[in-house]
This record gives C-alpha cells, structure tokens and sequence, in this order.
C-alpha cells in the first residue's frame, strides 16, 4: 500500500499535463515513511518515450534529502500515450528497489490514471496507491 | 591516499551495507578497480565489460559529473568525494 497525499497526487497529473507532450518525471521524499516532499525534475531527453533526470540535478535533491534526513519514497513519471505499468525500458532501468515507482498515464486526457510498483531485478509488484 | 566513495543503496549489498567506503587510485579507474578487489562484484554496474562508463549509471568527482570531466580517467586524490548514483530514468518507449 503506497499512501499518497492528495495534493502530491494533484500535483504529478497537472506537471504530467504540463510536460506534454514530453513525460516528466520527479521525486518524493519522505520523511520516517510519510512523504513530505515532491520534487520537480527535468526530463534531461525531453522525450514523449523516454525520460532521464539530469545528473548534477539528480545529486542535489539526493543530497538535499540527505540533509534534511529525507528518504527516497517514490520516483514517478508519465506515460502520455499508454497504460500507467511499466515498460520493459521502465523494468531495465529501475535501479531503486527502495522507491515505489508511480507512474502517470494521461491515455484518458480526462481521467489520469496514477498507478504504483515495486521493481526488483526486471520484476514487477503492484502496490495499492490510495490517495487521500 | 584515500577517497571517500558514496555508495547508493543498490550497490550496498556489495560492501558490507556501508553507505561509504575509502579506495586508493590517482584516477577514477584505478580507485574503482581498488574497491573491485575488495568488494568483488561491485563494479559490474559501473563499468561496462568493455572498461567503459555505464551509461546509465553517474559517477561524480566532488559533485560534478565524471562524464564531463575526463570519465574514468578523471584525476582523484587525497580529500576528493566521488559520489555512485543509478541513473533515474525508464519511459514508455525504447530508450
């Protein structure tokens, strides 16, 4: 069960919408469990397929977390076209078993689905997202 | 001389849970092929079979980015953080 606060969960569908055409994508932090933080971040391949945080971007909220205490909760991006399950590119390159990863898909323009998983080795666990 | 080496969560099974470890090299190459030696296995990520940089993995030499300094062959030494992180990356489509 991933637990998402409402506003966090308002604000991935309206920067996915923003993004569009391109996915974005960005992190949550959180704080002994409980999210605290959504962090913005560029999509370094501005693509409508792909996405890549930029590296030095990626190092300071990683060090911000740090700082603050803060731990990795989820990473969550956007599918424009298709279902909110991770591709096989989302399966290769999943390399934080300790996040969730929330996926946004914006296929229904009108009724964006956000979904959640774990991924371990290539290997997909869906997770209950509940908003609230 | 030693340098300080950060080490993200993936690769902490590798060496012992530690969120740090020091290695010795005057290059990133030699300081990753240190820890190789004591940590088997801990590199596979980073360094691809042909002894390059993984592309989607950042190495960073006192918070820049190595791929934009001399990659493995960035000069590192005494006092020096070189910081691992995974790439955050994935998509849709085909990467």
């Amino acid at each position: 069960m991933i637990e998402l606060p409402r506003s966090f969960a308002d604000e991935i569908v309206e920067h996915a919408r923003q993004e569009r055409p391109n996915e974005a994508c960005g992190l949550i932090a959180a704080k002994e469990g409980v999210p605290v933080r959504l962090i913005r971040m560029r999509n370094a391949d501005q693509s409508p397929v792909t996405f890549r945080l930029d590296p030095k971007e990626q190092l300071r909220a990683f060090d911000e977390m740090d700082e603050q205490g803060w731990d990795l909760f989820a990473i969550y991006h956007s599918h424009t076209q298709t279902d909110a399950y991770p591709s096989p590119t989302d399966r290769r390159l999943a390399f934080y078993p300790e996040a969730a990863y929330l996926i946004v898909s914006l296929a229904d323009p009108d009724g964006p689905v956000i979904r959640g998983f774990r991924i371990l080795d290539h290997e997909v666990t869906e997770e209950d997202v509940r908003v609230g | 001389m030693p340098v300080r080496i950060k080490v993200p969560t993936l690769l902490r099974g590798h060496v012992g849970g530690q969120a740090q470890v020091e290695a010795e090299g005057g290059t990133l190459r030699e300081l990753l092929a240190d820890l190789e030696s004591r940590y088997p296995g801990v590199t596979e990520r980073i360094v691809t079979p042909e002894g390059g940089l993984h592309r989607f993995v950042n190495v960073y030499v006192n918070d820049e980015d190595a791929r934009y300094l001399g990659a493995l062959e960035t000069e590192v030494g005494d006092g020096d953080t070189v910081a691992i992180l995974p790439a955050v990356a994935g998509g849709s489509g085909s990467s």
